[in-house]
């Protein structure tokens, strides 16, 4: 306890970390590190695992639904895996990635040492493996995995679920756990580790764009915990949270839950917006345009979120006057987000561009989040909602914010990073392939399904009517497509790790601005013992 | 390298196009549907489309514009502006009256759909872990709905018909031209009742009851599924409405109340007779493959952890009272529904029946609708 307050009482005006100037070898130093290095580089390879897994379940569901018919798997397993596949992209993959990315990136963007609390940083990720190896350990259970959808609607998941639920509820408060502790550690590093001058209208957008999501986590990872306990609850101790038999209701749960989903579907793209702001204005060479008005619109969208859930809920059988808010809300949203993408397309306007590969995935962010964001309008217009939703229109909505969204302006940050973090430039070539490889497969993949979905395809369905079937079976080839295109990533990242490449010098962008470019590459253990001049 | 590149790409968008080309019309878009409703969803639908594509167009010709003219290749210097108070207004305050365009004709839209007063028949429609039930609160008629796409199809080892996985045993039934109020509720878990042509989708709910309703103009066939994820048979769940002509509907709906009565009739009949075991056991192994198969799979396996298997259980081997109650009443607080009121006691019987004396559950138990009878009798 004692070093803990000794040592981190007034972080940002000392300077005494030495104790752990020394580095240890081995699996201790990953297991015992405090190192925000170490820790985001955990947080990376992590997400990435998960990533390539959630995506072999993805594969094998667009296997099944290849042809008509049932052919690979049973409905039940197929069950299991859009669950699996849906809780181990968003809380495996994509979330695991942004807390990576903060973890290297904010303190050598705000000129501090190192996260403000360090230890818990430990804990933040080493609880997160053991959360997910309790997970997929439900494949082994009678009955299988969670086969509810990762939106776990009761009483799906409680009455009618396997005993698979209770270690469900259990991984998922130790991911909350998880999440709630790298959010406190990002504020509090943020309010109090900036290096002096860095005043909050000074801090890069990646920083911002976190600062904002760090407060949503905060405010909704705990209303998840309750609804996942109250799920538990019904299940094994005889309340009826969700059960009308015992005066609850089950569109209780859907409120609840979506009051969490909503805001993170948000956590899971505004660190993104952070990353495209750092990147466009680097190869545009010119500066972002509106940075305030940036920094004013992640808040609004961040505010807005807390008053839309519903629209996730229009066919529940609310009150006209309910829906139309949440409709009106929704529509509301679409206004920052336009102003963000405006001020993207600004920045490149009149600017001197070159298309090296974080460039490239920043652009397709900015189009495909786009296709994302307009269909979302689409999504919002509740009358024509009752016809998407639950539909593969749906799918395809979410996945264009989420593939080509969250997880392209992942991949952008990676190359735009990886010569800081490993020294080493990426090989050019195949980082070019995986791009046009991803960007083609990502568009047979995704787009099609807005077709099957407007045709009156369901989701979370094992097999379809015969006029799917042509459509199906390309999104299916587009899907083994872009899951094999990732192994191309891997192939470059682990060339970065091995020190394959050219030396990076410290500042390999011509247009890159920031505290990380100052020093050298790659980042030495501690950067900024002594807080930079800003 | 580059060339290569561009080649596949061509390829892949040539394919791309060329399949999406082929496809019916109906297999793109929304369905114009057949109720007035529908058609202003389907209007409201396109507005929105054709203008999402307007914004897309121009967000994206800036773009591109820029992506070629603007590239460091071409020698161009970097302009350096970061602000410009008037443009951030304007396209702030231009989208914000784009929505309201859109929200104005969503509005009145929605209002409409949500009013179902003064409707001329009710339907109640109630979902269970895999079927429709179809209660007609008017008159004397109430059935299941159940898949009819046989499991053959599905496996592939009979070739695949035209209305795979959208056909059903027993249709709903409705007037042309009257105003249809559904009242729409779950025995279980949630499902979803969808018919696209009447651009209807609503959530059954266990224990709360949501309304919509629905005009149809011409008679016809129109085909939806169950939209919730209800388990493992969701995708098995569809839904097929009739729309007849007042006149023919209620010929229809009056042969149905007779053909009830008549089965109430041949019920009471039953009670008194017996029926010999292989009799029995033909009709209870229908009854398993229609209704039961679906958890305690066709071989009475179950699924394990799941739906517990019949063949060499307890209950089918020694409890025959115990058998006979959890078919009529169901277990509380389990996907095990009541079928009391979905089978008829003779078919209850044959099921027992069945149960008790297929797959090596060698009882040789035999159940009459007569035992049926005096089970619920002492029940009450
Ligand atoms: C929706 C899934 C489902 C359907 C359809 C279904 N059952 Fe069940 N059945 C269950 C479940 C779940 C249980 C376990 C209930 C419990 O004890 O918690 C069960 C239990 C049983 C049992 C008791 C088994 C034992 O050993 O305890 C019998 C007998 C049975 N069902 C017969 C039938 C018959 C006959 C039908 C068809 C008319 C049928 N079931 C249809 C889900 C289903
Ligand atoms: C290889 C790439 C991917 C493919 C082929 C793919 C495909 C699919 C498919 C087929 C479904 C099921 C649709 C259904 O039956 O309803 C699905 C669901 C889903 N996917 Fe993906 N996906 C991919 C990547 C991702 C990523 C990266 C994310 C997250 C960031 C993601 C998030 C989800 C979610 C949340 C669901 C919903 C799960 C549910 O219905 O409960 N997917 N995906
Ligand atoms: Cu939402
Ligand atoms: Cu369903």
């Amino acid at each position: 306890m004692s070093t803990i307050t000794d040592t981190h009482s007034a972080p940002a005006a000392h300077d005494d970390h030495d104790h752990h100037d020394h580095k240890p070898t081995g699996i201790k130093r990953w297991l015992f590190t405090t190192n925000h290095k170490d820790i985001g580089t955990m947080y990376l390879w992590f997400s990435f695992a998960m990533f390539l897994l959630g995506g072999s379940m993805a594969l094998m569901i667009r296997a099944e639904l290849f042809q008509p018919g049932m052919q690979i798997i049973d409905p039940h397993f197929f069950n299991q895996m859009t669950t699996m596949h849906g809780v181990i992209m968003v809380f495996g993959a994509v979330m695991p990635a942004f807390v990576g990315l903060a973890n290297w990136m904010i303190p050598m963007m705000i000129g501090a040492p190192d996260m403000a609390l360090p230890r818990m940083n430990n804990w933040s990720f080493w609880i997160l493996p053991f959360a997910f190896l309790i997970l997929l350990s439900t494949f082994f259970m009678p009955g299988g995995a969670p086969a509810f959808g990762w939106t776990f609607y009761a009483p799906l998941s409680t009455t009618y679920s396997t005993d698979s639920t209770a270690l469900f509820v259990f991984a998922m408060h130790i991911m909350g756990m998880s999440s709630i502790m790298g959010a406190i550690n990002v504020i509090v590093t943020i309010m109090n580790m900036r290096a002096p001058g860095m005043n909050y209208m000074k801090m890069p957008l990646f920083v911002w764009t976190w600062f904002i999501t760090a407060f949503l986590l905060i405010a909704v990872m705990p209303v998840l915990a309750g609804v996942v306990t109250m799920v538990l609850t019904d299940k094994y101790f005889g309340t009826s949270f969700f059960d009308a038999a015992g005066g609850g209701d089950p569109v209780l749960f859907q409120h609840l839950f979506w009051f969490f989903g909503h805001p993170e579907v948000y956590i899971m793209i505004l660190p993104s917006f952070g990353i495209v702001s750092a990147i466009i204005p680097a190869f545009a060479r010119k500066p972002l345009f509106g940075y305030a008005s940036m920094v004013y619109a992640t808040s609004a969208i961040a505010g807005l979120s807390f008053l839309v859930w519903a629209h996730h809920m229009f066919t529940t059988g609310m009150p006209t006057f309910a829906s139309l808010f949440f409709m009106y809300m929704t529509m509301l949203i679409a206004v920052p987000t336009g102003v963000k993408i405006f001020n993207w397309v600004t920045t490149m306007w009149r600017g001197a561009m070159t298309f090296e590969t974080p460039m490239l995935f920043s652009i397709a962010f900015v189009v495909l989040f786009t296709i994302g964001g307009l269909s979302g309008v689409m999504l919002a217009i509740t009358p024509v909602d009752y016809q998407y939703h639950d539909t593969y229109f749906v799918v395809a909505h979410f996945h264009y914010v989420l593939v080509s969204g969250a997880v392209f302006s992942i991949l952008a940050a990676a190359y735009y990073w990886l010569p800081k973090w490993s020294g080493v430039m990426y090989d050019d070539f195949l980082s070019k392939m995986h791009f046009w490889c991803s960007l083609i497969s990502v568009n047979i993949l995704f787009f099609p399904m807005h077709f099957v979905g407007l045709a009156g395809m369901p989701r979370r369905i094992p097999d379809y009517a015969l006029q799917f079937a042509d459509i199906n079976a390309i999104v299916s080839v587009g899907g083994f497509l872009f899951g094999f295109s990732q192994l191309i990533f891997l192939a470059v990242v682990v060339k970065c790790a091995l020190k394959k490449g050219e030396p990076a010098p410290a500042k390999p962008w011509e247009g890159a601005e920031g505290l990380e470019w100052t020093v050298p590459s790659p980042a030495p253990y501690h950067t900024f013992d002594v807080p930079p001049k800003v | 390298m580059k060339v290569r590149l561009t080649s596949l790409l061509v390829g892949a968008i040539a394919l791309f196009t060329a399949t999406i080309a082929s496809a019916q019309p109906s297999q793109l878009n929304l369905t114009r549907g057949a109720t007035d409703i529908s058609r202003q969803v389907y209007d409201l639908h396109m507005l929105v489309f054709y203008i999402c594509v307007a914004i897309g167009v121009v967000v994206f010709s800036v773009m591109f514009i820029s992506i070629v003219l603007h590239r460091k290749s071409r020698g161009v210097k970097p302009a350096k502006f970061h602000d410009n108070v008037k443009v951030e207004i304007a396209w702030t305050v231009i989208p914000f009256l784009i929505l309201i365009g859109m929200a104005v004709p969503a509005t009145i839209t929605l209002i409409k759909m949500d009013d179902t007063s003064e409707s001329d028949l009710s339907v109640l429609i109630t979902g269970s872990q895999w079927r429709w039930h179809y209660s007609y609160l008017d008159y004397d008629v109430e059935y299941l709905s159940n898949l009819a796409t046989p499991r053959e199809q599905i496996y592939g080892r009979l070739p695949r018909t035209e209305n795979y996985l959208l056909e059903v045993d027993r249709p709903l039934v409705i007037p042309t031209g009257k105003k249809v109020r559904f009242l729409i509720t779950s025995d279980d878990v949630i499902h979803s009742w969808w018919v696209p042509e009447f651009a209807v989708k609503k959530d059954a709910n266990p224990g709360y009851i949501n309304e919509a309703w629905t005009r149809v103009d011409e008679p016809g066939i129109f085909r939806g599924q169950c939209a919730e994820l209800c388990g493992r048979d969701h995708g098995f769940m569809p839904i097929v409405v009739i729309a007849k002509e007042p006149a023919d509907f209620e010929e229809w709906i009056r042969g149905e109340e007779q053909r009830l009565a008549d089965r109430r009739a041949e019920e009471e009949r039953l009670l008194s007779m017996e029926m010999d075991k292989d009799e029995l056991m033909r009709i209870g192994q229908q009854v398993h493959l229609s209704q039961c198969a679906a958890c305690h799979q066709p071989n009475g396996q179950g699924i394990p952890g799941v739906f517990p298997a019949v063949a060499g259980s307890d209950v089918a081997l020694n409890d025959r009272a115990r058998h006979i109650e959890v078919i009529v009443n169901g277990v509380a607080g389990s996907a095990m529904q009541s079928f009391r009121n979905n089978l008829s006691m003779s078919e209850i019987a044959a099921v027992v029946t069945y149960q008790r004396n297929a797959w090596g559950n060698d009882t040789g138990d035999v159940v009459q609708a007569a035992d049926i009878h005096n089970h619920i009798q002492g029940n009450q």
